[in-house]
């Protein structure tokens, strides 16, 4: 089978089920238990951090703790 | 040490670009080869005049966000706005008036040499500009990260502002691949990816840096952006060059198969380019605007994920009627179709951000700007499913409806939310408290929605009529009308575009003016450019 053949036929059967699956599972993700809340929070990043970033080194902790600063 | 490599590499550029200037085969190279040697000729002695000397202390500015590139890159975007427009404004006008093709100007300053200056002069130098300005700032901000790679933001600012430069006056010159959004011809594309991959590597390496967990949605898409369009440019303009000191190249792929590939790349300039970063755009300056948090960030997730899936295949709808074979025809109308839903979430997510919040449509016109943007949105993203349509694609299809359907696109959805945008960055950026003043953006706003009116509403007319009159046939089968007929009988809605188009350039004046004195007149924030944000 030539490569155009072979291509043609692996794009319109295993990629086409392989992305669809993809697609199915990234919306079922958005919706797993749990994530409303998280989403709630993310979707406020926009409004912190406005001024200056975050400093680079430094323990996890103190960068955490200043997150709630708008 | 690096002064040194940069040396040796100027200097080989100088003596490259001077052969090639001597040994130029078109004028348009020519000139491309005087514009770098100029250049980097000048860029040698600057860094040449900086070796060796003292080193002058390193400021840490790792505590600040990296916002000098992003001024540059809002005066950019106002620049080549106007320029763009205004060039837009004149081939309207030429058409309307055929006589502004002008005699002493032929075959520089015609129709056809204008046109792709004013498709790119919008497109890439406006749009383009908005694009990386505002995903440079956008980034910085969600991801609590200062840009990474130092001066590399500064080389992607410079070099696109060159490729602008290289693409605007190869078209007036002649030098042109003739793909359509794709017309600058090899030695630009290749100087476009080094710059491009550059912008890829600062924004992703602001996001592997980020301090916070998640990528914000709005990063997603400037990122699908950036990627999709690094693929689409390198794979669409594949060609050989006749001689490497000659403008003229010849492509890889013939006949259907270039057209295909032109219009896989044509149609997600317009979905990656056009859409998708001005989505990331929607997904910040929308939310900071109304002052509350995107309606639903899981409908964005879904948005993001159906919209990436889904637009890659559209492209084949350019093509209904033409060599191409049907399945694949049929395949990007069906897919442009099932484009609607996800066109329409975004747009319903934009626009519940202000439930709640709708008063702020009355007092404040930064924030009207931004929601008629997301109308524009929503009404040109039904009218393309439409038109991909084989059936009413006979009908549109090479008619001025085509070009309507792309400005209510470009200049109602990525115009004015570009503008909205502005509005919100310049009082940010230069610390002023407020714009100078908003009933001059209630001006740009009413100036630009009916000049898009006036523009939509007549190119419609126009384009129906031009596809009624290009398939009339009489009772013996012969075409009623010539082409010059429905030339003729297009002039009065020809120069209702050109009015419409004036309005819109106009208001995009008004609009510079007022950013202008935003930043001369209105009173300072109390932390000035000058003070430094202190550490923490």
């Amino acid at each position: 089978m030539d490569i155009y053949s072979f291509l043609r036929e692996f794009a319109d059967s295993w990629m086409l089920l392989f992305l669809f699956v993809v697609f199915v599972v990234v919306i079922f993700w958005a919706f797993r238990p749990g994530s409303t809340k998280i989403y709630e929070d993310v979707a406020n990043i926009p409004f912190r951090h406005v001024d200056a970033p975050l400093p680079q080194s430094g323990d996890d902790e103190a960068a955490a703790s200043k997150e709630a600063r708008t | 040490m690096s002064n040194y490599i940069k040396l040796i590499v100027l200097g080989l550029v100088v003596l490259f670009s001077m052969l090639a200037t001597n040994y130029a085969r078109d004028i348009a190279y020519l000139v491309h080869a005087i514009i770098i040697m100029v250049l980097s000729a000048g860029l040698f002695i600057h860094v040449l005049r900086n070796t060796d000397e003292p080193q002058v202390a390193v400021v840490d500015v790792s505590n600040e966000y990296f916002d000098s590139v992003v001024r540059a890159g809002v005066i950019a975007t106002a620049f080549w706005g106007v320029v763009g427009f205004l060039a837009g404004v004149f081939i309207a006008f030429q058409l309307a008036f055929p006589g502004l093709n002008f005699e002493w100007a032929e075959g520089y300053a015609n129709f056809g040499r204008l046109r792709p200056l004013h498709t790119s002069a919008v497109i890439f130098a406006f749009g383009g500009n908005a694009l990386i300005a505002t995903s440079f700032y956008v980034v910085q901000r969600t991801c609590a990260a200062r840009l990474w790679g130092g001066n590399l933001a500064w080389f992607v600012f410079w070099g696109y502002q060159l490729f602008i430069v290289l693409a605007a006056t190869g078209y007036v010159l002649g030098a042109t691949q003739s793909k359509e959004y794709a017309e600058p011809e090899w030695h630009v594309d290749l100087w476009l990816t080094v710059v491009w991959l550059a912008y890829l590597a600062v924004f992703l390496g602001t996001l592997i840096k980020r301090k916070e967990p998640h990528i914000y949605v709005a990063n997603w898409f400037y990122l699908a952006f950036i990627i999709t369009v690094a693929m689409l440019h390198v794979i669409n303009n594949l060609s050989v060059p006749v001689s490497i000191w000659g403008s003229k190249s010849v492509q890889v792929f013939s006949g259907v198969q270039d057209a295909m590939v032109q219009w896989w790349y044509g149609h997600n300039a317009v979905g990656f380019f056009l859409t998708a970063g001005f989505l990331g755009m929607m997904y910040y300056f929308i939310p900071k605007q109304a002052e509350r948090p995107v309606f639903s960030y899981k409908l964005s997730i879904i948005h993001f994920w159906s919209l990436i899936f889904l637009y890659i295949w559209a492209g084949p709808h350019h093509l209904h009627y033409t060599a191409l074979p049907d399945w694949a025809t049929t395949l990007g109308m069906v897919f442009s179709i099932v484009l609607w839903m996800p066109s329409w979430g975004g747009m319903i997510n934009g626009l519940m951000t202000l439930s709640g919040a709708w008063d702020k449509l009355r007092t404040d016109p930064v924030i009207r700007m931004m929601v008629i943007s997301l109308g524009f949105y929503g009404m040109s993203t039904f009218e393309g499913p439409m038109m991909s349509i084989r059936a009413v694609n006979a009908l549109s299809h090479y008619t001025d409806w085509t070009i309507g359907h792309v400005h209510s696109g470009a200049l109602g959805w990525n115009g004015m939310i570009t503008f909205g945008a502005l509005y919100y960055l310049v009082p940010v950026l230069w610390k002023r408290e407020r714009l100078y003043s908003l009933s001059l953006v209630s001006w740009h706003f009413w100036l630009a929605t009916i000049g898009i009116v006036l523009y939509a509403a007549s190119m419609w007319v126009t384009g129906i009529m031009e596809g009624l009159m290009w398939r009339e046939v009489d009772a013996n089968g012969f075409l009623v009308n010539s082409f010059a007929d429905t030339v003729a009988a297009k002039k009065p809605m020809n120069i209702v575009r050109g009015l419409g188009g004036l309005m819109f350039l106009s208001g995009a004046v008004i609009m510079c003016y007022n950013l202008w004195m935003t930043v001369r007149r209105a009173p300072a924030k109390e932390a000035s450019l000058t003070v430094a944000v202190p550490a923490e």
